[in-house]
């Protein structure tokens, strides 16, 4: 326990270092699931704008990347990432997989979502004279609001998760320091800590989400 | 020239699985619309009638032939003029398909600012169409709160946002009750007389053609197989499919079950009379048996009125001197079409 103190501001580092990673991961990799979910949707056959060769191909990609285990992908993308952006370690490397183990996934909750849309609503909105692009994001996105907070509440945990096991690529965080502090000094307490302060941090996610999709959703 | 003009149409989907038949959902189909009408479609699901009216707003594109809306033909028109034609037709739902993430002077609101009204025009002509339909207190509402027939007259005020000349009704009674069912006709026929707008119905309900309807279109597996004006349709079936779909309303001759209750309890001869038309009134039949002696009573049957017309199947029961009924028939048959039961 005495420990515990004595690394205080080592963890309140890395707590900003998995909020600084969760925020980046689920902003961008959000982003990028929405766009991914959404073009699944309207794709699809009976969809509102069906293609069939995009959607078969980003199905294609999405089942290829998402089955991946995260620090497989992690460690994967490192040669990439180093060509890309230059380097292939630390919280950059760090937030490129997550934003990559993130975005597939989250595709996959957003398409959900979106089928559950009743579909004679956005009849409803084509036969007022809505182009499609208008009707996805008056009438579908809105429509599915409520159900996707939830989705990303979802994923928010999923990337605490992640979070947690980019410290292989050299990425910050409390599983950085559950690992570093804890796992290899054989001091249980610390990673209990670490652990206290990830469940008390995806509660907060969870119930602020919950919330949130509850006033949306109170009718 | 006819508001809605639709000349040998069909609509053909390609098969789901390969080697399987393709779909003819809608096939050689003529129809004229004027404007001002009242026009139900009836036909059994899977007729092709909800085909038939989304390709009038074009949310399904016709394989072939030719649709006019209002002189525009809208076959083979790019996606952006479809837009423009479709904040011309009005269109409700069986489900209603309200916006549930928005209340109901937010569903009303949306035609408006697709059709790029300006915010203050927009506050009146939703207020305007909510007081119409009887709503203006519920404008801040959320959708979901309201009962069923209330969310339709929100989807009726809805679809009259943009004063579009025409209204495309898809079952719009069908998820409500009888009562509620009465209370959304009342309103179409409102939109009709006091608007002006064409209103294309489509129902399996016959009571809801009866009580709106001026003319009759009746659709089997895609094709119109009967088309006339209401009374005519109702009063003389020509098409199986009609007289099945009128039979729901009024039965002619009563079925062998009906006939096997009634011979329970009545031993006389049965025949069934027909009334179709107005210049044949039901005394002067009933004179007839009365001047010959023949004791009749009435068993079954029923008067329905169309359009302010009343038509209707009486099956009687005639007792006495055979050969006085045998003259009575011959008499009756000479007024109107009479048939014997077995």
């Amino acid at each position: 326990m005495d420990r515990v103190v004595e690394l205080h501001s080592e963890l309140l580092t890395a707590l900003w270092e998995t909020l600084y990673l969760v925020a980046g991961g689920l902003t961008l990799g959000g982003l990028l699931g929405l766009v991914i979910g959404t073009t699944l949707y309207v794709t699809r056959a009976g969809g509102i704008a069906p293609n069939r060769v995009v959607n078969v191909l980003l199905n294609v990609v999405v089942n290829t990347f998402r089955p991946i285990p995260f620090i497989l992908l992690a460690v994967g993308l490192q040669p990439i990432a180093r060509a890309v952006v230059g380097t292939g370690i630390g919280n950059t490397m760090a937030i490129i997989a997550v934003v990559f183990g993130a975005a597939f996934g989250i595709g996959r909750i957003v398409e959900q979502n979106l089928v559950s849309v009743p579909p004679g609503v956005l009849e409803a909105a084509r036969a007022m004279g809505a182009s499609r692009t208008r009707v996805v994001f008056t009438v579908l996105l809105p429509e599915a609001f409520g159900p996707l907070i939830l989705g990303y509440a979802f994923a928010f945990v999923a990337v605490v998760d992640m979070t947690a096991v980019v410290g292989t690529v050299g990425g910050g965080g409390l599983g950085n320091f559950a690992l570093t502090y804890g796992y290899r000094q054989f001091d249980p307490w610390v990673t209990w800590t670490a652990i206290a302060v990830v469940i008390v941090l995806v509660q907060l996610g969870q119930f602020a989400a919950n919330a949130a999709a509850r006033k949306v959703l109170r009718r | 020239m006819a508001l809605i003009e639709i000349r040998d149409v069909t609509k053909t989907y390609p098969s789901a699985r390969k080697g399987a038949e393709p779909v003819h959902a809608v096939r050689d189909v003529d129809l004229s619309v004027e404007a001002g009408e009242i026009v139900g479609i009836v036909g059994y699901s899977g007729a092709g009638k909800s085909t038939l009216v989304r390709l009038v707003n074009a949310l399904e594109p016709a394989t072939s032939g030719s649709i006019r809306v209002d002189g525009t033909e809208i076959v083979g028109l790019s996606e952006r003029r479809l837009q423009q034609v479709r904040r011309g037709i009005g269109m409700i739902f069986q489900q209603f398909n309200l916006f549930t993430s928005r209340t109901v002077y937010g569903n009303v609101e949306y035609p408006l600012v697709v059709a790029g009204v300006p915010r203050q025009e927009r506050h009146e002509r939703i207020v305007e169409l909510l007081t119409f339909v009887g709503l203006a207190d519920k404008a801040h509402t959320h959708v979901e709160q309201l009962s069923g027939v209330q969310k339709q007259r929100v989807g009726i005020a809805r679809a009259l946002a943009t004063r579009p000349a025409i209204l495309l009704a898809d079952e719009a009674t069908s998820a409500l009750d009888p009562e509620t069912t009465v209370e959304v006709l009342n309103l179409l026929r409102r939109v009709n007389a006091d608007l002006g707008v064409t209103i294309l119905v489509i129902t399996h309900e016959m009571d809801v053609v009866r009580s709106i309807a001026d003319r009759v279109v009746v659709m089997e597996a895609g094709r119109v197989v009967e088309e006339g004006d209401a009374f005519g349709v109702f009063s003389r079936p020509q098409h199986p499919a009609t007289q099945r779909f009128v039979r729901t309303l009024v039965e002619d001759v009563p079925d062998e079950r009906t006939v096997e209750a009634i011979r329970r309890r009545h031993d006389g001869r049965l025949v069934t009379v027909s009334f179709r038309d107005e210049s044949v009134s039901q005394s002067a039949v009933f004179a007839e048996l009365v001047r010959r002696d023949v004791e009749f009573e009435l068993v079954h049957g029923g008067v329905e009125q169309v359009r302010g017309r009343a038509f209707g199947h009486l099956t009687l029961e005639l007792r006495g001197d055979p050969a006085r009924v045998d003259e009575a028939v011959g008499a009756v048959s000479a007024l109107v079409e009479t048939r014997e039961v077995a």
